[in-house]
């Protein structure tokens, strides 16, 4: 009312996201989230070894629920998570402004998408059985059918140049949706995004451990989740800086199943969904009448 | 020579020995390598290739060099840029169509080929090797023209040259499995038979030259591993297919990393093989038979871990027992016979060696009572009851006619069972409840998963691994997917 009142603002704490809760790093470490122009905008969890080996477990814990849930159910939770995110539009587009240093219109324009993907892969969770499997007319007295099914816990290095939320988001939902269980190393230089992008997730029936977000240095933790073996499959789309020949090799002790980096936001594709799912083909005998 | 009797107390087995001649056969005394369309010398030194029934030489088989490898992928990559990715997928189904024609116009031929170099029973590679490789070249073959409706989006595009290495357990099914996507999907190929079994797939050659097949479409190059290593490291191929051990099929995709070339791997696998107490058990029995001594137990899906619930384990394994002692062991090219001789020396030190740990490690060994002949390389149908999950006959691919035998109470713990293995290739289930099944089947680790049967293949069926077993699929639309890169799949 004409006297000047400026509020302090209440800044967050930004953490890891691992089973569902917000631990700080185990190791006790931090990194400087600056903005384009060097300006410090928050303290990041740098994410450890141990943290990444934690976040593996609670991806396998969360392993059989999610993949058992049925694909309406999954469908339905990825299409809360682009309501929520919708509803935290403004809060998205001010991040990806602050940390990556681009226009309003880019920034909203990169939030719009980013939520029309997770409406995208929604609609995909009961219908890519049918277009992935295959009903088999095999020669002879028997049923025959072929169903993709998740592959199991996937390791991902998020997108780094840019696309802080879009990036994310184009590689966690083509894995989750299908039933895998995923651990992704966020954008390091732009991670409060995908922080944030954490609470959607814990507030969408999205269960803990579905999705684990760490921050931090993909070349130190890329390493460790490479040559996990609990890891099933690693989506290297973010990785063209690190020495991501190597993580493949490392990726091979276990023939995990890799895709290769990316340049920028992986565009939506069924290639994607289908890329870290399993064929299964079952044959059942028909009986003489 | 030819042993068929299992005792002598059991007059009514002896059959009159009925073996197929080898006069249809037409063996060249040595043979080259199949580059560019004709048979050239190879620059390594040739080797032998043996029956390992008997132990004496078939034939003498060129040795790929480095130099010999460079000369088929070039000879390919010639074929592919001037001649067959311009052909219509109309003229490729054509040839591929003639290719199974020709097949099964020499299927006898072949099958006794197969058997004499493999040891495989005749009427195995009879009635299921060399009909499912027709059978395989004649569902590609339709699909050469068809592949926008392959369900990798509009225009896919062959890969190019691809390199494949096949083992010695199937060799000819094995080489169709790969040529026949191969081919249809418009790449050309450079394949290498194993080391131990060339025959088959030189004959193959011929088949092509009648086929009037273009000179480099298809290369068949023979050596040994380093034969294979420098194929699938050839930087001039755009795509490796692998179907052999988990450890090779890990080395190649370690040294295929980031060189962009498509990888697909049929690896090592132990099966589970789960008996409910509701299982019809003589259709069971049959089919851990067929699960376990198929081929001498020489495959990578084979049954070798049998599951057995608790409370009809004793009626399942003396049943087992019984029609084992009744299975003809003896001359691969005998009609009557059941099993085979085991590939090479090698392998059977291998199973040899690993049953010994069986026996050390404490489970109860037993062999089927059968003469062994005194030449070549065999191996009795044995059985180890109470094997625990630790044992490494439990653990490790055997790769030959040995059952572990496992108990379990619940399904629960039957699935437990099944999956505690890095491998994931098949499994197979027996019950006559189909609830039951299916929801067993949905919580197995495994790319192939047999209800009330075993070991059926056929190519319009995907064929493929979870886990360790390796990526990709053989067979029907999912195979074709391993030989062509899509671009069409995007939400626009």
């Amino acid at each position: 009312m004409g006297c000047e009142m400026t509020r302090l603002a209440v800044p967050k704490t930004y953490k890891l996201y691992i089973g569902g809760k917000f631990p700080r790093s185990e190791s006790g470490r931090t990194y400087e989230v600056l903005s384009k122009k060097g300006v410090f905008l928050a303290n990041a969890s740098l994410a450890s070894r141990k943290d990444a080996r934690d976040a593996v477990v609670a991806a396998r814990a969360a392993l059989g629920g999610w993949s058992g849930a049925t694909g309406y159910n999954r469908g339905q939770v990825l299409y809360r998570i682009a309501e929520l995110l919708e509803g935290r539009r403004d809060q998205f587009v001010e991040e990806v402004i602050a940390t990556e240093g681009v226009s309003k219109a880019a920034a909203t324009s990169q939030v719009d998408i980013a939520i029309d993907a997770w409406v995208w892969y929604a609609g995909w969770a009961d219908k890519y059985v049918q277009v992935a499997g295959n009903g088999n007319p095999v020669s002879g007295p028997y049923f025959n059918l072929s169903t993709p099914e998740p592959t199991g816990v996937v390791a991902i290095v998020a997108p780094q140049q840019g696309n802080s939320l879009l990036g994310l988001v184009s590689v966690i939902a083509p894995a989750i949706l299908t039933g895998n269980t995923v651990v992704v190393i966020a954008s390091e230089a732009a991670p409060l995004a995908a922080v944030s992008l954490a609470e959607v997730l814990a507030t969408s029936d999205v269960p803990g451990g579905v999705v684990n977000i760490l921050t931090g240095s993909p070349a130190e933790i890329a390493p460790w989740l490479a040559g996990h073996a609990d890891v099933n499959a690693l989506d290297l789309a973010g990785a063209q800086s690190l020495d991501w020949v190597d993580l493949q090799v490392v990726a091979a002790d276990t023939l995990k199943r890799v895709l290769a980096p990316e340049s920028g936001a992986p565009a939506p594709s069924l290639e994607r969904i289908v890329a870290f799912t399993e064929t299964k083909t079952v044959w059942h005998t028909k009986s003489l009448l | 020579m030819t042993e068929i009797s299992t005792s002598p107390t059991h007059s009514f087995l002896d059959y009159a020995p009925a073996p197929e001649s080898k006069s249809i056969l037409h063996l060249k005394k040595s043979y080259g390598l199949f580059i560019g369309g004709e048979f050239v010398k190879g620059s390594g030194k040739p080797f032998l290739t043996v029956s390992p029934s008997t132990e004496e030489t078939i034939a003498e088989i060129a040795n790929a060099s480095a130099k010999d490898v460079d000369a088929a992928v070039a000879a390919a990559r010639k074929a592919y840029d001037s001649t067959w990715r311009k052909l219509s997928g109309a003229d490729r189904g054509k040839y591929l169509f003639r290719i199974a024609r020709l097949v099964q116009e020499r299927a006898r031929e072949l099958a006794v080929a197969e058997s004499l170099d493999n040891g495989k029973p005749i009427k195995e590679s009879r009635d299921v090797d060399v009909p499912l490789v027709a059978a395989w070249f004649f569902y590609y073959a339709g699909w050469a023209d068809k592949l926008d409706y392959a369900g990798l989006g509009p225009n896919p595009k062959a890969l190019g040259v691809a390199a494949q290495v096949i083992p010695w357990n199937f060799p000819l099914l094995m080489l169709a499995w790969k040529i026949a996507p191969a081919l249809a999907a418009g790449n050309t190929v450079v394949i290498k038979p194993a080391e131990t079994t060339p025959l088959s797939a030189l004959i193959f050659a011929e088949i092509l030259q009648q086929a009037d097949l273009p000179a480099g479409v298809v290369n068949i190059i023979t050596g040994a591993g380093d034969t294979g290593e420098a194929l699938v490291n050839h930087p001039d191929v755009n795509k490796v297919a692998f179907t052999g051990s988990t450890a090779v099929g890990r080395a190649i995709a370690k040294s295929t990393a980031g060189s962009g070339k498509k990888l697909t791997l049929e690896l090592g696998g132990k099966a589970a093989n789960i008996v409910f107490d509701d299982a019809p058990i003589d259709q069971a029995v049959e089919g851990i038979v067929n699960g376990i001594f198929f081929n001498q137990g020489h495959v990578c899906c084979a049954g070798s871990r049998l599951l057995v619930q608790e409370n009809v384990h004793e009626e399942v394994v003396e049943r087992l027992k019984t029609r084992l002692a009744t299975l003809r062991l003896g001359d691969p090219l005998d009609k009557n016979t059941d099993i085979g001789a085991i590939n090479s020396r090698e392998q059977l030190d291998r199973i040899r060696t690993l049953s010994d740990i069986g026996e050390k490690e404490g489970a109860e060994r037993w062999t089927a009572p059968c003469v062994i002949p005194d030449k070549g390389f065999w191996f009795a149908p044995t059985i180890f009851d109470n094997v625990s999950t630790s044992s490494t006959i439990a653990r490790e691919e055997i790769f030959g006619p040995v059952l572990s035998v496992l108990t379990f109470r619940t399904p629960a713990e039957a699935i437990a069972k099944a999956n505690n293995t890095p491998y994931g290739l098949s499994a197979g289930i027996w019950s006559d409840k189909g609830s039951k099944i299916l929801a067993v089947a949905d919580e197995l680790r495994a790319g192939v998963i047999w209800a009330n049967t075993f070991n059926r293949f056929d190519p319009a069926s995907p064929f493929g691994g979870y886990k360790e077993s390796g990526y990709g699929r053989e067979g029907g639309r999912h195979g074709l997917a391993a030989y062509l890169s899509s671009a069409g799949w995007g939400a626009k």
